[in-house]
């Protein structure tokens, strides 16, 4: 048997779907990449309508930021088998979630009397489009957060490496979306 | 249940049984997981390889369609004064019969029928049908896997597919007609639903059908990523994959990167469309009235159109590549000549694909100091693909060639390549753009260079695959007379556009003879061509009828191997089942293209190394 050629092969691989995730996550970049500069592109081109983002699209960035903090505890929590922290951290980034979707969407309201309604300009026109895209890729978390919860309180707390591997899944994609917004909104203040 | 191993009978099965990859594949029951019924095992199938072939089925429709459709906007443009009161079954109002019985195609329907043609060759053809077939094939089998890393995910990209198409296909038979602006969709007549007739539920139906297929491609392109990075067996290193799998690698990556930013476009696009928004319109005039719009650019969207649209060229073209290396090495029984150089040129090509976007967009108002810096890197591609062309043709030099449907078509591939390309050198410089920009020159530069070239690979590995794919083989007489009629008839077909685009004939123009006083010289010329496509038409159902012929009556393959490759593809029993090698996979102990090497014809890539031999894979 021929070592050199056997030898090459490691079975240490990240796993499959993780990175099935991670090249998803890649696209997603693209799409996000693509509308921020066509946003640059857009701006440069002149009878662009500047206005000021409302404060609350700032203030939200924390509560993401939070929801991210709690499900990271939660995973902690999962990892050393401790069930009520893990449901508990979980749930709390249940409503983190849903209270950044509904904080954005009073963030378009404000918008919206504030006169940079959805139409008027490219410049808000963009805003609502780009946090919209966003916060459904939240909700998609949000959806993928659902499964995880079903997972914590109908399976037993046994941290086996699928579960594990299945709760990374969702992590990864969570902290994702966080630094994508934390991403979003410095482009916005920065460039709006 | 246990599985039991049949008595040691070849080499190839010693060896897999000895140095072969144990991933307990038969130590668990399998269960009625794969016991399946007639449904689960020819539409709902997760098998990679039965989606292979529903891929390929759904492409063959798909190209008819789209060839049909260019043979009825051909007759127009060859024979204008025709009566096409005959077609009248077929398209029913489109065509406008006058008092004297005299049938015309309606011009807002020719208008669809180029749009159209161009959407399902470009999207539903070359590239789902090419890299959906042989990236599902090819990729589980040439690594040694058992299925895609996601087979589930595998399934879902045929059907987002298969929606994409209904959808695209129902469009065909609205009122008003499928989306007429052309299959780059730029807006305001993709934007404004009173355009034109097909702007309304014609265009909507198209971006709902391109968002599902954007869908199918990225499930498709992160699923092969994914594969080919996490799944090969023991000892197949990056170095040792065939070209093909290294071609399918960069593929999806290219569409992975580039599609989400056509979702963008097409997403803005739908906002200003059904949302009021102006990303894309700025004061227009339609029918009198004056647009509220403001302030928005048609040109943006040309970027993110082009973003995608230009890597989406070498998304087409690259599996064609890796095919054509693959059977030529097969057949040339030599290695594919500067291995290394190959991988490296793909991935120069994909790298430089994106940075090309906007020599699409030279007359549009781009900044002549941008134009500069696209044509510079247009040009560079021509470097990397000179190097592939080279080591081509090196490969079958001096070879001792088996001449086949297959290789025949690889040959016609490279020989369209090298044509096509050539004129990519004319159309990359911006000053020479201004006289050939929009004319049949570039319908000719593209056909061939990846139209036609990419049907030749797509071509040779139909006929190559077939026997793996379907336990049979092709008809080789009709392989060769569809080769050769489709080799001259479509050189017959495009050649001619190249002078009468320098003349300055412009595309999609529904007449080109009678109302232009300056182009009436080129009727006979236009006539010509028209001929040659129906001729090529009638070339393809030949194969068609020889690829369905012989999926039921084909001779049928006896030995494992019948073409003498070295690739793992054909280490599976003729039939293989799911989960592709009965028991250990095998595994890879030297690259994939020994051949002729030490006195031996060729040595399959599961053969250890011989004390003091030198693998050309490390």
């Amino acid at each position: 048997m021929n070592t050199t050629t056997t030898s090459s092969y490691s079975s240490n691989k990240i796993h499959p779907l993780k990175l099935t995730l991670w090249v998803g996550i890649g696209s997603i970049i693209m799409m996000f990449a693509s509308l921020t500069s066509a946003f640059v592109v857009r701006r440069a081109a002149g009878n662009w309508y500047e206005f000021k983002l409302p404060d609350l699209f700032f203030i939200n960035t924390l509560v993401l930021l939070l929801s991210s903090i709690t499900l990271q505890m939660s995973y902690k929590a999962f990892k050393r088998s401790a069930a009520v922290p893990y449901r508990r951290w979980m749930v709390a980034t249940f409503i983190l979630g849903w209270l950044f979707v509904l904080l954005q969407y009073q963030g378009w309201m404000l918008m919206t009397a504030a006169g940079a309604t959805f139409t008027i300009n490219p410049s808000s026109s963009f805003i609502y489009l780009i946090s919209g895209v966003h916060a459904a890729h939240v909700l998609g978390g949000i959806v993928a957060l659902v499964v995880a919860m079903v997972f914590a309180f109908r399976l037993p707390v046994k941290p086996t490496p699928r579960r594990l591997m299945r709760f990374e899944l969702v992590l990864q994609y969570w902290h994702f979306v966080d630094i994508l917004w934390i991403y979003l909104i410095i482009f916005f203040a920065l460039y709006l | 249940m246990t599985h039991t191993v049949n008595a040691v009978e070849t080499l190839e099965e010693k060896l897999t049984e000895e140095l072969g990859l144990n991933d307990h594949f038969h130590d668990h029951h399998h269960g009625d997981k794969f016991q399946s019924n007639f449904l689960t095992h020819y539409v709902f199938s997760t098998d990679h390889k039965m989606i292979s072939r529903q891929f390929l089925i759904t492409g063959i429709f798909w190209a008819f369609i789209g060839a049909a459709m260019s043979v009825i906007f051909r007759l127009q443009l060859g024979f204008p004064e025709a009566d096409m009161a005959w077609l009248r079954p077929l398209l029913g109002k489109w065509i406008m019969v006058n008092e004297a019985g005299i049938g015309k195609l309606d011009p807002e329907f020719y208008y669809a029928l180029v749009t159209m043609h161009g959407t399902i060759i470009v999207f539903f053809v070359l590239t789902a049908g090419l890299s959906g077939t042989f990236s599902n094939l090819l990729i589980p089998l040439q690594i040694g896997a058992r299925d895609m890393a996601s087979p589930l995910l595998n399934a879902m990209s045929y059907w987002f597919f298969f929606l994409a198409g209904v959808i695209m296909f129902l469009s065909l038979f609205l009122s008003t007609g499928p989306f007429s602006g052309g299959w780059t969709a730029y807006p305001p007549l993709s934007a404004l639903p009173q355009a034109a007739d097909g702007s309304g539920t014609g265009m909507t139906l198209w971006i709902a059908g391109m968002a599902m297929f954007i869908v199918s491609s990225l499930l498709g392109g992160i699923n092969y990523i994914t594969t080919v990075l996490n799944m090969r067996t023991k000892g197949m290193s990056l170095w040792r994959m065939p070209m093909t799998i290294w071609a399918f690698f960069v593929t999806a990556i290219l569409g992975v990167l580039s599609f989400p930013v056509l979702f963008s476009g097409v997403l803005l696009l739908m906002f200003d469309r059904s949302m009021g928004t102006s990303f894309y319109l700025s004061e227009i005039v339609v029918g009198g009235q004056v647009l509220d719009r403001i302030g928005g650019s048609p040109v943006l969207y040309q970027h993110l159109f082009w973003f995608l649209g230009h890597p989406e060229v070498y998304i087409i073209i690259l599996p064609a590549m890796g095919i054509v290396s693959e059977v030529l090495s097969v057949n040339a029984r030599k290695p594919i000549f500067g291995y290394r150089a190959m991988v490296f040129s793909i991935l120069a090509i994909g790298f430089l694909s994106f940075i090309v976007w906007a020599h699409h967009m030279f007359m549009s108002g781009v900044n002549p100091f941008i134009s500069n810096f696209f044509v510079v890197f247009t040009l560079i591609i021509a470097v990397p693909s000179a190097v592939k062309v080279f080591n081509w043709i090196s490969t079958i030099y001096g070879s001792n060639f088996r001449f086949n449907s297959p290789s025949l078509f690889a040959i016609g591939f490279v020989s369209m390549f090298i044509s096509g390309g050539l004129t990519g050198i004319f159309l990359g410089n911006s000053a020479i753009d201004i006289q050939l920009h929009d004319t049949y020159f570039v319908v000719a530069h593209f056909h061939i260079v990846m139209g036609v070239a990419a049907f030749f690979g797509m071509f040779a590995g139909v006929y190559h695959w077939f026997p793996k794919m379907f336990g049979r083989f092709m008809n080789e007489t009709l392989g060769k007379i569809h080769f050769w009629g489709t080799m001259i008839g479509a050189y017959a077909i495009f050649w001619p556009m190249h002078y009468t685009g320098m003349a300055g004939v412009p595309r999609r123009y529904y007449d080109m003879g009678a109302s232009f006083d300056a182009f009436k010289h080129f009727t006979d010329l236009n006539k010509f061509i028209t001929v040659a496509a129906i001729v090529v038409f009638f070339l393809q159902i030949v194969f068609i009828i020889n690829f369905f012929y012989s999926i039921f009556s084909g001779k049928k393959v006896t030995v494992k191997n019948p073409w003498g490759a070295t690739t793992l593809e054909w280490t599976t029993p003729i039939e293989a089942g799911h989960g592709n090698w009965p028991g250990n996979i095998p595994a890879v102990q030297r690259w994939a293209y020994d051949y002729g090497k030490d006195g031996e014809e060729f040595i399959p890539q599961y053969v250890p190394l011989k004390a003091g031999e030198k693998d050309h894979g490390h």
